[in-house]
């Protein structure tokens, strides 16, 4: 097989159980987008234009809650910011891409590609075609988005609101973070983000959630620093 | 405002999030304390996702073991702690909570 190829099907293979979780998640938001009082076109079209799982539950709640639509458009920027962080994290194995590629795997940036791609930067370094195993997790994701969005929309209200299908989230999110927690500052850094998440939580916005991702960086950081002082001494 | 219109500008704006240090990386020099800090993105983003949803399932942090979510979490935790299988650590998750809310 041609290695492109190749590390295009690493990507997705390395998205799909990534993907278990999120096919429930964009049912749910299917059928709430609709709930909302959104309509199908809008609400499935939201799946690709804003592409960003929670954002577009909150967007939906708030048509719901008829907010402002600049108060909608903020939102939806402040819960997406931890993308920058994500764009930072991966910018540094993708310096050497033509701006087209940069162009078409910012697109693909979300939680779960993201994840997937950085663990095997991370593990396994960059070859020639690393950027075809991005391409093969983010278009699954988004192939798998589009799809979920469209059955949420589809079976509407069909979808009994006592399964706890949004748990799918969470759970994924588990099975992502568990096998980076190798060394303690990135053991404190999961369990002070954690913490201020906790706290925080009642700030609008999801403001929270940014407060405790800087201060889990900063102790991971504050931590390694430490460490690594202490090593070369 | 329009909702089309509201989704593209949340849309734009998500993407520019998305780019943008994609599109400045190589412009300029990143210090070495930035580059250090970038590993702790993914365990500090996530957690920060996840502890609210384990322990805050109605709003308002709840320890007990009535708390579903909690317990149906740790389960997953410990999946994933042991065979760090993520088809594995959502499938036991998802059994777990189901479960507990309808067998019990």
């Amino acid at each position: 097989m041609h290695q492109t190829l190749k590390s295009f099907w690493a990507g997705v293979r390395a998205e799909f159980p990534l993907l278990v979780g999120v096919f429930p998640f964009g049912l749910i938001y299917g059928a709430l987008a609709l709930e909302s009082g959104l309509s199908a076109a809008p609400a499935q079209m939201m799946s690709s234009i804003v592409f960003a799982g929670s954002s577009q539950f909150v967007a939906a709640q708030l048509v719901h809650d008829a907010a402002p639509g600049l108060v909608i458009v903020l939102t939806i920027a402040v819960i997406n910011l931890r993308h920058m962080l994500y764009s930072a994290s991966i910018a540094p194995y993708l310096e050497k891409l033509s701006p087209r590629w940069k162009t078409l795997l910012a697109y693909l940036l979300t939680d779960e590609a993201y994840a997937a791609t950085i663990i095997h930067y991370e593990n396994e370094g960059l070859t020639l075609t690393s950027h075809w195993f991005f391409l093969g997790a983010g278009f699954s994701l988004w192939f798998t988005w589009q799809v979920s969005s469209a059955f949420g929309i589809f079976l509407g209200t069909a979808i009994p609101t006592t399964w706890p299908l949004d748990f799918a989230l969470p759970l994924t999110f588990i099975a992502m973070v568990m096998p980076v927690l190798k060394d303690y500052p990135v053991v404190a850094a999961a369990l002070s983000a954690g913490a201020v998440a906790l706290v925080a939580n009642s700030l609008p916005f999801k403001l929270g959630l940014i407060l405790a991702a800087l201060a889990g960086i900063f102790i991971g950081t504050y931590l390694e620093n430490r460490k690594s002082a202490k090593e070369t001494l | 405002m329009n909702i089309w219109l509201v989704m593209l500008l949340g849309g734009l704006l998500t993407y520019g999030m998305r780019l943008s240090f994609i599109y400045l990386f190589g412009r300029f020099e990143v210090p070495v304390m930035v580059r250090r800090a970038l590993r702790f993105v993914p365990p500090a983003v996530l957690s920060a996702i996840v502890f609210p949803e384990l322990l805050m399932p109605s709003g308002t942090l709840d320890f007990s073991l009535g708390n579903r979510r909690l317990l149906a979490g740790a389960i997953a935790i410990l999946v994933a702690a042991w065979t760090k299988n993520t088809l594995l650590t959502i499938l036991a998750g998802m059994a777990a909570l189901l479960i507990l809310q309808f067998a019990l």
